[in-house]
């Protein structure tokens, strides 16, 4: 079945809306505009994510939303947000200036670690989806706060894999194993610490629906290539997925007849 | 007046100016930035009504790249 064909039976939706890619990348630490364009491009991600900041007043600059493909749909996000309040203000600032109700929430607890404020994160998205937005909130890998966020209204769940920008992977499977099968309706977008190909091809296996990502193209060498790698890793993991895959077995098992062997 | 802007303190000759005008003459293209006012959002549709006096605190903001970034 062709990759589009299997697109069509493999529907991937975020609060109604259907996409084809299960891949959302960043914009951040591109050594170049170029650079970027040409990765968003071989990845196949429909979605990206930007940061909202201070204009700089002394000098006109242009803007960055100029330099990306106009085809992406443009994810803004709370990034160096500590609390709910900043992440808040910073959703309706983004609400405003992009005329979307979309938001990836991400309420950091601590500088070192970046590691997200699950309780303020929490607390922002109840106000959030109140106010309208589609909310997609970054946090630890934390059933029981999957689980409120979900109640809450959230339109998708991102656990972490690793911390952010750190390329480890994923650190804890069971975790995201459990998560998926105690929630087997929830749209789960692992986000953060994916490295290379393999650790978004494991994401998938264990059952995330789409991977965001950004360091992990951004920062490699030749981040054209792996913006492709990625690309391909996601619907491999997909395909496996959906495959079924063979039992874990601790003995091996002969996969040839062990009658009428040559003596 | 005094205001601040982006957290640094600014003199203005007025006394009081409209937010848009104020956008307006710090060279500002509406498009795809948003504002606050004393931390309330300022529609898009409200800056030529909204007085900015002495005292206001302003943000205001943009997109870039990124996201929470590593050190």
């Amino acid at each position: 079945m062709s990759t589009a064909a299997t697109a069509l039976t493999d529907r991937f939706e975020i609060a109604g809306h259907p996409f084809n890619s299960r891949l959302i990348i960043g914009t951040g630490k591109y050594r170049s505009f170029d650079e970027m364009k040409a990765a968003h491009r071989a990845s196949g991600a429909e979605m990206v994510t930007v940061a909202v900041r201070r204009v700089p007043l002394d000098h006109s600059s242009e803007s960055f939303l100029d330099h990306l493909d106009p085809a992406l749909q443009i994810l803004p996000n709370t990034a160096g947000c500590y609390t709910a309040d900043e992440a808040v203000r910073t959703a309706r600032l983004a609400r405003e200036a992009l005329a979307t109700e979309w938001i990836k929430l991400e309420v950091i607890g601590d500088q070192t670690t970046l590691f997200p404020d699950n309780e303020q994160t929490l607390e922002a998205a109840r106000t959030l989806v109140k106010e309208g937005f589609i909310v997609l909130p970054y946090f630890t890998d934390d059933l029981i706060v999957a689980k409120k966020l979900l109640d809450a209204g959230c339109a998708a769940v991102m656990p972490l894999a690793a911390p952010i920008g750190s390329g480890l992977g994923v650190q804890n499977p069971t975790n995201l194993r459990i998560m998926r099968e105690q929630l087997p309706d929830a749209t789960i977008i692992v986000d953060a610490g994916v490295g290379t190909a393999s650790d978004a091809t494991i994401a998938m296996e264990l059952g995330a629906d789409a991977v965001l990502m950004n360091t992990a193209i951004a920062e490699a060498e030749d981040s054209e290539k792996m913006a492709t790698a990625m690309r391909l890793a996601i619907e491999a993991g997909r395909l496996a997925y959906r495959s079924g895959r063979m039992n874990k077995r601790l003995y091996a098992s002969a996969s040839s007849p062990t009658a009428n062997l040559i003596k | 007046m005094q205001v601040q802007i982006n957290g640094e303190a600014r003199e203005l000759s007025q006394d009081r100016i409209l937010l848009s005008d104020l956008i307006s003459d710090l060279a500002l293209v509406p498009q795809r930035i948003a504002v606050e006012v004393n931390q309330k959002l300022a529609r898009r549709a409200e800056w030529d009504e909204l007085l900015i006096v002495d005292g206001d605190r302003i943000e205001i903001v943009h997109f870039v790249g990124g996201g929470t970034e590593e050190r």
